[in-house]
């Protein structure tokens, strides 16, 4: 039986499939329809809805949260605003209505969310409505009307007016969600984990569900098995040692993020970028990972801070650089009954540098054309060590072999940068897709080197007016 | 709002009347209304393939199919297979042939969706594929078109551009634009008694699709009733492609006799439905020393689809702006309607409008740079006047025209000439960021090209407790078209807002009515709204006049009440009173603009009620290692005569700068080489986000300008004109780029201008500046 708490009070749901997502569910089977399906690929928002967990308010897309995701935690959908609100608009709500934040309406059910969940996380407090934070927590919601500036002014206006709630008590969650024709595990242990995953081979492996997640909100598939990753408490852990952070690849980018900032400032740039606040708080980069796309974001940076992942199975542990997991297309070195238990990512010393570059169409919430990670180790003007890798250019996430030997031992100058970038064309053949053309990304694939080299020496510091 | 005034009063800024029902959740759009339990859902079968011979389709085992009532195809039909809105050439369902990769062939309803998509995939279709056409340039070259090129032909341009002293020629596209309005298309249909059927469209068009239901189901018009609450958002995508959605829903609702509903999924709404056309222009210019036009040639060769659907009506405008703010004596500017095996493209807002800007604008670039002059310079030389070189190239005699003043104004109140020194010192001191700026003048001619969909009527009751009821073939997408509707009834009756109900659009109410659109939805169903609450408010009066022994011209409606000299009734007595004398408290009011006439044949006439016009600035820089680029300001200045609702353009004209600024940035449209779109989600298809918008964006509304036209309350459209304004962003990328090379090359920039455009331009111009 899956049971959360709906807008303040608890639900049960009835003989319902775990898999069917929260926005249908909300929508077709309790007809609380404020909640609206744009995309139901998790890029849009209109579907945005809250989750309270530990006490923290979450957008969420409910296209992409089945319920079975939804057990023991809280959700609060536009129904309910005004209830927990002793009846009257919250501040969001009345400023949105107020400030002409709505024109056709459809996607405002899911802006008050996205709204909401920043407003109750205490972000924008006093007079620090930070124009970068309502941008960054409302990447994930499209407008087509307003041209957004009456939506971001709701979001100033209703700074610093917290919703006095307080979330209701958790519910214990079930380790299992039977029906007829589906079973929807959720265990809580490693070990329980490796049990179900060596005995359901078949079985969905889902943590965020903010890829895999897509097969059941737009492919409408019925899996048979899910075990669901996102409760394992040791795959939870994140654990920064003195060489190394190390993270559950269960981990939510949401929750690495602080850790990710302080340690390599440049990647947490590039992490917010990755969807929205709403993919980012249910997406892992376990899930980044093992899902092996040529143009996953975290890839190339893990490869460049010479990342390791840890996999386990009932048979036991084995680390692997990162690298080496990807062996072709979509394809890794993952063995049956393994899952991703760990990411160790080494720190960076005194004389280590890392930046990525992610390019492209729209900064916030778009799939990059190319994407560039680079680690240098300087001796003086001296390259020690050179680690780059790349996505977008091959089949898998892939080091620059060959610019990364242009680079060691080489001074460290514009030329140099440029004439390792020039190396691209030994280590990518790019492909033509939508998102740019194999001409373009082996273009930019070169220039990110002189990019790196400028970025470094602080010479074109205003890059930032481009990128923020 | 004074105190002695209304509430809601025209002029004033009143909030979207369903504001609280949107951020409460409370709005209901189609899918959110409640269903009776036997309500059918649909999957659709779309072609594969973009040109193909259609051999056979076998439904027999959908049909058997777990939950699902019925399964369409073409020879299902009973009326006639066509729901074109101009021309007879659309089939519903592809019947002997597909023509576009995702043209629907086949409908299946079920209980449930799943049930109905699972059976879709069981439909057998035999395709025999053809080889298609897939580009402007190849149907252009072939002579391949969906009606008779049309073309504007003024003077002789062709002899004046040899006696030309200086020309320049010279190629520049724009892209295609999905409408991404939020709310898929969407349709619900009920059957009735008899041939009735009623069906709940999104459609900013009931009248068309009552109109395309009907001839499917070879039913009267009366048999079919279309009604529509609201849409989330429309933009033109849902001016005739909702017929298609409808159609299916109600012939499948008539076959099962259940009622059905069509949601299309995103991405079989951005597959199957048509967009914004995409074009590719030849320009050639004839000029004197000064840069004054005296001879323009523009061929504009446009994306029209499969089949022509409002490709007329998009060229047509794209060759009536082809020379935006300009007066130019000899013009031929000639329409290729290029018939393509992709979706049919149609209207979206501007509606060729801002194609036919993107050329000119470009063409006067060329010039600048030619002549070694600004641009602003050659603008200042070729401005469109008042009393002399005022005529339009199809005749049209312009006689109000503010664009230089507010051109002018707003390039001194925002110092653009300080502003380019600034630049070019940033450029200056940075090596990889370059910065560019451009202003964009806009003049938008107002109502539509074709006389008779300049019409529009209203119903209008008032009950005996005062409340009034308000119908009128307008239908509302989030542009606050029944607000300010709402505004014009409450300011005839001098009544506050509040007492004025808002009703859904229906063909029973308001019969015959044309789409909304155009710009034009508050001018023509404002007008007709005022006039049938004239008619009762007369009526009122004199009913009052009888009552209290005076003159009937001494009657006078304010504040909620209706006086006569010291006396008076609340509007809610008169109402009653009104009732009580036996007089009729319900009207209605019909409007056609007047004094505009059109020769869709030759081209000529007088087309435009009047014209709107505008200006906007915008300041951008590229990142010349990638082809980034950020917009950092944007100043407007627009003009929308005596606003009925100043809060409510100006989220039109905010709304309209950001879509325009999407198609000339980030929104591309790719297709594979076999003719499928490859965009067909938010994930590849990037609008603009909240960041995108400039971090400095002001919208300044044009104060003290009355329409001199008597639209209703002498107010002027704004829904399509800043969409052009968008296209200072794109020129300032050009600008951005011109300044990374020699300054008389015409950089090749191309919109939309995606970083992969901006590098490639980068690159180009950086060779040809070195040889």
């Amino acid at each position: 039986m899956i049971r959360f708490t709906l807008n303040g009070t608890p639900h049960e749901v009835g003989e319902v499939s775990p898999t069917t997502t929260m926005l249908d569910y909300v929508r077709e089977n309790l007809h609380m329809t404020g909640t609206k399906e744009g995309c139901a690929e998790g890029d849009c928002g209109a579907c945005t809805v809250v989750r309270i967990v530990d006490g923290s308010f979450e957008a969420v897309n409910s296209c992409l949260m089945q319920i079975g995701q939804a057990d023991g935690i809280e959700i609060l959908t536009v129904e309910g605003l005004e209830a927990i609100n002793g009846g009257a608009l919250t501040p969001v709500q009345d400023a949105m209505a107020t400030g002409g934040g709505t024109q056709c309406g459809f996607c405002t059910p899911g802006f008050i969310g996205a709204l909401f969940a920043l407003e109750q996380s205490g972000e924008l407090s006093g007079d620090d409505a930070s124009d970068d934070i309502i941008h960054d927590a409302l990447a994930g919601n499209l407008c087509r009307c307003t041209g957004y500036r009456p939506i971001v002014e709701a979001a100033r206006d209703a700074c610093g007016k917290v919703v006095d709630y307080t979330p209701q008590p958790a519910i214990d969650r079930a380790s299992e969600h039977t029906t007829r024709d589906q079973v929807f595990h959720a265990p809580q242990t490693l070990s329980e984990l490796m049990r179900l995953r060596a005995a359901h081979p078949a079985a969905m492996m889902l943590a965020g569900g903010t890829d895999l997640g897509l097969s059941v909100s737009k492919d409408r598939q019925k899996p048979a098995v899910v075990i669901l990753t996102a409760h394992v408490a040791e795959l939870l852990e994140i654990e920064e040692a003195d060489d190394a952070l190390i993270l559950g690849a269960a981990v939510s980018y949401t929750r690495a993020l602080p850790f990710i900032d302080r340690l390599y400032p440049s990647f947490a740039e590039m992490m917010r970028r990755i969807g929205s606040r709403q993919i980012r708080n249910l997406g892992t980069i376990g899930g980044n990972i093992g899902n092996a796309s040529p143009i996953g974001d975290t890839p190339p940076c893990l490869i460049a801070l010479d990342a390791t992942i840890t996999l386990a199975s009932t048979d036991g542990e084995r680390e692997l650089a990162i690298e080496d997991f990807f062996l072709d297309y979509r394809k890794t070195d993952l063995r049956p009954g393994e899952i991703i238990s760990r990411i160790r990512i080494p720190k960076l010393t005194a004389a280590q540098s890392f930046r990525t570059y992610k390019v492209s169409k729209r900064y916030d919430q778009d799939i990059s054309a190319v994407i560039g990670g680079y680690r240098l180790t300087l001796d003086g003007d001296t390259v020690t060590d050179a680690r780059i890798a790349y996505g977008g250019m091959a089949a898998t996430p892939k080091r620059a072999v060959a610019m990364e030997a242009a680079l060691n031992g080489a001074a460290w100058s514009e030329e140099t940068a440029a004439a390792a970038g020039l190396k691209a064309a030994q280590d990518f053949a790019p492909l033509t897709d939508h998102r740019a053309t194999a001409e373009y990304r082996a273009r930019v694939a070169v220039n990110l080197c002189t990019r790196l080299y400028r970025d470094l020496a602080g010479t074109e510091t205003e890059l930032e007016v481009v990128r923020v | 709002m004074d105190g002695d005034d209304i509430r809601g009063a025209v002029h004033t800024n009143m909030r979207h009347d369903s504001a609280v029902k949107h951020v409460t959740g409370r709005a209901v759009y189609i899918d959110d209304m409640p269903v009776p339990p036997n309500c059918q859902e649909t999957a659709l079968v779309l072609s594969p393939y973009a040109s193909a011979r259609i051999v056979l389709i076998d439904t027999s085992e959908a049909a058997g199919m777990p939950g699902v009532s019925v399964v369409i195809s073409a020879k299902d039909i009973p009326g006639i297979n066509d729901i074109a809105p101009v021309f007879a050439d659309e089939p519903m369902l592809a019947d002997a042939t597909a023509d576009y990769a995702g043209m629907p062939v086949a409908a299946v309803a079920a209980d449930t969706y799943d049930q109905a998509l699972a059976a879709a995939k069981r439909i057998k279709i035999e395709y025999e594929e053809l080889e298609p056409v897939l580009s402007i340039e190849e149907a252009w070259e072939k002579g391949l078109f969906t009606y008779t090129p049309p073309k504007i032909v003024f003077g002789d341009a062709e002899d004046a551009i040899k006696k030309s002293p200086n020309t320049v020629f010279g190629d520049v596209s724009c892209g295609g634009q999905d409408h991404f309005y939020l709310e898929s298309h969407i349709a619900l249909a009920l059957p009735g008694e008899d041939s009735d059927v009623t069906v709940y469209s999104s459609t900013q068009h009931p009248t068309e699709v009552q109109h395309g239901v009907s001839h499917v189901l070879g039913v009267a018009q009366n048999d079919v009733t279309v009604e529509v609450r609201r849409m989330g958002g429309g933009f033109g995508g849902k001016e005739s492609q909702s017929t298609i959605v409808a159609g299916i829903a109600a012939l499948l609702a008539v076959k099962c006799h259940k009622p059905v509903k069509l949601r299309l999924r995103r991405d079989d709404d951005m597959i199957a439905t048509g967009k914004r056309h995409d074009f590719l222009f030849k320009y050639r210019m004839g000029f004197d020393d000064t840069g004054r036009i005296d001879s323009a040639i523009i061929d504009m060769a446009a994306r029209s689809g499969n089949v022509a659907d409002l490709s007329a009506g998009v060229v047509a405008r794209a060759l009536c702006h082809g020379n935006n703010a300009y007066y130019i004596p000899n013009v031929l500017f000639r329409g290729w309607p290029c018939k393509t095996n992709t979706v049919s493209n149609t209207a979206f807002r501007g509606f060729g409008g801002p194609q036919g800007m993107i050329a000119i604008e470009t063409a006067i670039e060329h010039i600048a740079r030619e002549l070694g002059k600004t641009v602003e310079d050659v603008r200042a030389v070729n401005w469109m006047g008042t009393t002399d070189r005022n005529v339009m190239p199809y005749g049209q005699t312009v006689t109000e025209n503010i664009m230089p003043e507010i051109a002018e104004r707003l390039a001194r109140e925002i110092d653009l000439d300080g502003r380019k020194k600034a630049i070019d010192e940033f450029n200056a001191s940075h090596t990889t960021l370059k910065k560019g700026i451009a202003l964009m003048p806009v003049t938008f001619g107002i109502s539509f090209n074709a006389p008779v969909l300049n019409q529009a009527g209203a119903l209008v009751h008032v009950y005996t407790d005062g409340s009034v009821h308000l119908n009128h073939g307008g239908t509302e997408m989030g542009q606050g078209l029944f607000t300010k509707v709402a505004q014009v009834v409450s300011s005839v009756f001098q009544i506050d807002i509040d007492h004025v109900k808002i009703s859904a659009t229906r063909t029973d109410k308001v019969p015959n009515t044309g789409p909304t659109a155009a710009s034009a939805g508050s001018d023509l169903n404002g007008m007709a709204a005022f006039n049938a609450a004239d008619e009762i408010r007369q009526r009122m009066a004199g009913v009052v006049a009888g009552h209290f022994g005076v003159p009937e011209d001494e009657i006078e409606f304010r504040q909620n009440r209706v006086y006569a000299g010291n006396e008076s009734l609340s509007f809610a007595q008169a109402a009653e009173k009104t009732w009580l004398e036996r007089v009729s408290l319900s009207a209605t009011g019909y409007y056609k603009t007047p004094d505009i006439h059109w020769d869709a044949e030759t081209m000529t006439g007088s087309p435009f009620y009047y014209f709107t016009f505008g200006a906007s600035v915008s300041e951008v820089v590229i990142d010349t290692l990638t082809g980034e680029s950020r917009v950092l300001t944007t100043d407007i200045l627009q003009d929308v005569g005596s606003s009925l609702n100043p809060s409510i353009d100006l989220g039109q004209i905010e709304g309209a700068f950001v879509q325009g600024m999407g198609w000339v940035t980030s929104e591309e449209l790719v297709w594979d080489p076999k003719g499928r779109l490859m965009t067909h989600g938010p994930s590849t298809y990037k609008i603009p986000g909240s960041r995108d918008v400039p971090p400095h964006f002001k919208v300044h509304i044009l104060e003290d300008v009355p329409n001199p036209v008597p639209t209703i309350y002498r107010s002027k459209a704004v829904g399509e004109p800043p969409v052009m304004l968008a296209i200072s962003v794109w020129l300032a990328l050009r600008d951005a780029v011109s300044r990374t090379g020699a300054p008389k090359l015409m950089p090749k920039l191309d919109a939309p201008a995606t970083p992969e455009a901006i590098l490639i331009a980068l690159e180009d111009l950086k060779q040809r500046s070195a040889a």
